[in-house]
């Protein structure tokens, strides 16, 4: 039997006809990356293939690499092999990667969710034979509501705030959901400030063309009374920082897909929670890996286990990879609360990532 | 019920007490009177009897949501909770109700006499009434396991602002057996007296610990520098058997335990005491296991708690006396305002007069002079069958709930033993979908016995780094549970150790709990099971 076109190894996701690896976690010559986030973008690669709007991200988070971008839906060919990208719908600059050789097709979908955000380009599905899907949210008991629901939700908790006094504090973390919230805030209420970690992403994105609601970083200059009134949007790692605690008192909104249950709610001890998730719920992942049509589904990060199990009970091929995705964000309960490695909230200090 | 969701929720989204109480407030301020006595049923662990068994409703909620059954389980171990689970499952639907928490409750009640098939179409047609926070809190009454992100005493509080009742009264009040079908609210905020209610109890006083754990370790000096003159303290033993409060009240008599169970008729060997005693007495002690006159561990007792009969060989194994060492009401009057030693004194006549002085032992107070002393007595708590000393102002008044400053339990430190960690489990409630829950294991020879489980002891981030093990030294999984690799040891604290012969190790612990994480020990220096037995001081 032939090799197939995409193997799983201990570097990453590996193509040996085309010589190149899908998000490696260990220093290779070529890296093709789904996006910027850590768990996915990793330092110490020879040349990065990238969506053009993942490159000053990649460059604020990894400093000088050999980076070549390209547009959605545009091919490069490595040895015969055709890559090429789709949006993933999970942040700005999020892809899937598509991957062809002598009629064979694999994607590779990255982190990915099928509801439009309103700022990263929607989730398309690309038909395929052989699908490597994230499940991080793949239990049935995680289903999102619409978007505009839950923005109706965060604008009047922000308003009740201002009525009562207290700042406010929202929570998401700096690429992708900083962003989706900045742009779905409705800013007739008040002016948007920001933590340093989340102003340098929104800075990063800006000069690559992505038109962003205006925000203001938040300085030793600023104004705490201004502050005051409008909100703040802030990373995880600045939860309970003396950074935070001066704007007290304050009511503080945490958005992720976790609040959806409420003992990781209480964990988290969060003023309001906001289920508002970056990646696909449980119907969403069916649904899009049920549009690729493909032959066979290998499931990398997330509730593996079940989800594979239950894939293969309605009549998918579904199998179970070990990875090391699901790092940075959503995925990780073990390594929230130890991922600050900030200094000031102005500095300049790249990483807000765990591990 | 929409209301009741409501108070569940904003309950939830707070961490800060004033809040709480806030919504507390809103929430008996806006709904009618027999919905906050529901409420404060509900609140205080009086939950509606269970009509529908829960294999059922599982079974119900499993087939509306259409998924496999396995697959459920494993979301109830995601999500932790049983309630939340199934609200999260079965599929939303557009219907509503208005109907109250009152009208809910007596709706369950009254599935009493139903068939299976009606109770199953009237759950079906519940379910799709009500939206996902409503029906949480209704699988919550329905399955009976309610418990709440918040303390009595904070519903208490709100209800004193609310009625301008002050709270150890209103705490007084909600005594007792009461169901708000039977006590109205009327009633509650009335003027009452003791002779109103006959059985009711009164709020227990409970000690404030002087040490938590064997790492706080208090010196003779720490405690004289916290509690001052020696002279001002009487000291007890602190007895390790059922704490109880013993009503005698126009003719009839009530045991009540720590929890407000009523326990009368599971220690008839009371019985004559009690009904000896002269009317209006409320007494204040421990019930106990004796043999000989002397009391017997708590492992004795334990035997014969929980069981629905009690057999002439039970009685003859197991017989209970009292330690008797408050008393909070003489000739019907409340005297818990009454000093610690004028109490003692009213006590000790009543002891001195009864007919049964082998049954109402009275808790003899320890002779000292100096904090030095007693530190040095206490050592022999574990050979007089005690959990260490109580401390008691003698000027102290009969307080509600646990309070700092009069009442102190100097507990003796716990055994302990450094153990591997080998099987793991999900948590529940705020622990849910981590790994908290650990079975240990001590050296037999080269193999690792399994001895005991333990919940409790680390601290959220200690959880956090076990959890990360767990999941990456995963050797076998057995549905919920997983079994991994011996590597981490545990300094697991206990208060007793017994023969079992239900334990494959042979012994069964005392409430274990995890002490410390040993990084510093690797898995082969942790101890033995030998050295456990030598504990057992047979």
């Amino acid at each position: 039997m032939a090799k197939p076109l995409l193997e799983f190894t201990d570097k990453g996701i590996y193509c040996e006809q085309g010589k190149f690896y899908i998000d490696p976690w260990k220093p290779v010559d070529d890296a093709v990356i789904t996006h910027a986030h850590a768990d996915h973008a990793y330092w110490g690669h020879k040349n990065y293939l990238a969506h053009h709007l993942s490159k000053e991200v990649l460059f604020y988070r990894l400093g000088e690499i050999n980076l070549r971008t390209v547009e959605y839906g545009e091919t490069v060919t490595k040895n015969g092999v055709q890559i090429s990208l789709y949006p993933a719908g999970h942040v700005i600059g999020s892809a899937q990667i598509r991957v062809e050789y002598k009629g064979v097709v694999w994607v590779v979908s990255g982190d990915y969710k099928t509801d439009d955000d309103g700022i990263s380009t929607p989730f398309e599905p690309v038909k395929c034979h052989h699908f490597i899907s994230e499940c991080t949210f793949g239990m049935p008991v995680y289903s999102w509501k619409p978007q505009a629901e839950i923005f109706t939700d965060v604008n009047n908790w922000w308003r009740t705030n201002i009525d009562n006094g207290v700042a406010t504090v929202i929570v998401g973390y700096s690429l992708g959901k900083a962003q989706r919230i900045l742009q779905n805030l409705d800013l007739s209420i008040g002016k948007v400030y920001t933590h340093g970690v989340i102003e340098n992403t929104n800075e990063a994105l800006r000069r690559n063309g992505v038109i962003l609601n205006p925000t203001e970083r938040i300085t030793a200059e600023s104004s705490k009374e201004e502050v005051r009134k409008g909100i703040i949007l802030a990373p995880p790692s600045s939860v309970g920082t003396p950074w935070m605690r001066k704007f007290g008192p304050y009511s503080f909104g945490y958005c992720s897909g976790w609040m959806a249950l409420r003992g990781a709610k209480r964990r988290r001890a969060a003023d309001r929670g906001f289920i508002m998730s970056d990646h696909a719920d449980w119907n969403g992942l069916v649904s899009a890996i049920d549009a690729t049509g493909c032959e066979c589904v290998y499931l990398t990060h997330g509730y593996t286990a079940s989800f594979t199990r239950y894939l293969n009970e309605i009549g998918f091929n579904a199998r179970e990879v070990h990875t090391l995705y699901g790092g940075e964000e959503e995925d990780s309960t073990v390594t929230e609360g130890e991922e600050v490695k900030e200094t000031a909230p102005s500095g300049d200090v790249v990483k807000e990532e765990a591990q | 019920m929409k209301a009741f969701a409501q108070l569940f929720l904003s309950l939830d989204e707070t961490n800060k007490t004033n809040e709480k109480v806030k919504v507390l407030k809103d929430y008996f301020s806006n709904v009618p009177d027999t919905d906050k006595m529901h409420m404060l049923a509900l609140f205080t662990g009086r939950r509606p009897k269970r009509q529908i068994n829960s294999t059922l409703i599982r079974n119900w909620a499993i087939e509306a949501s259409n998924i496999p059954a396995w697959l459920f389980e494993e979301s109830y171990h995601v999500v932790g909770d049983l309630a939340e689970t199934m609200s999260l499952l079965i599929p939303e639907s557009p219907g509503s109700s208005s109907k109250t928490l009152t009208e809910w409750i007596a709706e369950i009640n009254n599935l009493a006499d139903k068939t299976e098939e009606e109770k199953k179409l009237w759950l079906i047609e519940s379910w799709a009434m009500l939206d996902r926070q409503e029906r949480f809190v209704f699988n919550k009454l329905l399955t009976g396991s309610f418990r709440v992100g918040v303390s009595q005493n904070l519903v208490i509080k709100a209800l004193a602002d609310v009625t301008g009742i002050e709270a150890p009264a209103l705490t007084h009040r909600i005594m007792g057996s009461w169901m708000p079908e039977d006590y109205t609210y009327d009633q509650l905020v009335q003027e009452q007296n003791a002779a109103d209610n006959i059985s009711r109890p009164y709020p227990f006083f409970l000690a404030y610990p002087i040490q938590e754990t064997s790492e706080k370790r208090k010196s003779a000096e720490d405690v004289g520098n916290a509690l001052g003159d020696a002279s001002e303290w009487q000291a007890e033993w602190k007895w390790d058997g059922i704490r109880a409060q013993m009503i005698k009240r126009g003719g009839e008599i009530f045991i009540w335990s720590r929890g407000e169970d009523l326990a009368t008729e599971k220690f008839p060997e009371l019985h004559p005491f009690l009904n000896a005693l002269p009317d209006g007495t409320v007494l204040d002690g421990e019930i106990l296991s004796f043999q000989n006159g002397l009391p017997m561990s708590f492992s004795v007792l334990q035997t014969r708690i929980g069981r629905k009969n009690l057999n002439k060989k039970i009685l003859a194994d197991s017989p209970v006396a009292t330690i008797v060492y408050d008393c909070l009401e003489y000739a019907g009057e409340d005297i818990r305002y009454k000093t610690q030693s004028e109490r003692r004194e009213v006590l000790e006549k009543l002891q001195q007069e009864t007919a049964y002085p082998e049954v109402f032992n009275i808790s003899s107070l320890i002779k000292f002079s100096s904090w030095e002393e007693l530190e040095s007595i206490r050592e022999q708590s574990r050979a007089m069958i005690a959990e260490g000393i109580m401390l008691k102002r003698k000027s102290a008044t009969y307080q509600v709930g646990r309070r700092r400053g009069d009442w102190w339990k100097w507990k003796i430190d716990p055994l302990s033993v450094d153990a591997v960690m080998i099987y793991a489990q999900k948590g529940h409630g705020r622990r849910a979908d981590l790994y908290t829950d650990y079975t240990f294991a001590v050296w037999d020879g080269d193999k690792l016995v399994p001895f005991a489980k333990a919940y409790s002891g680390l601290t959220d981030a200690e959880i956090n780094k076990v959890d990360y093990f767990v999941k990456r030294n995963t050797l076998e999984k057995f549905g919920p549970v997983r079994t991994v690799k011996p590597e981490l040891v545990f300094e697991i604290g206990f208060e007793g150790i017994n023969r079992s012969t239900r334990h494959k190790s042979g012994i069964a612990l005392r409430f274990p709990r995890i002490l410390r994480w040993r990084h510093d020990k690797p898995k082969e220096e942790a101890d033995t099971l030998e050295s456990l037995k030598a504990l057992l001081g047979e």
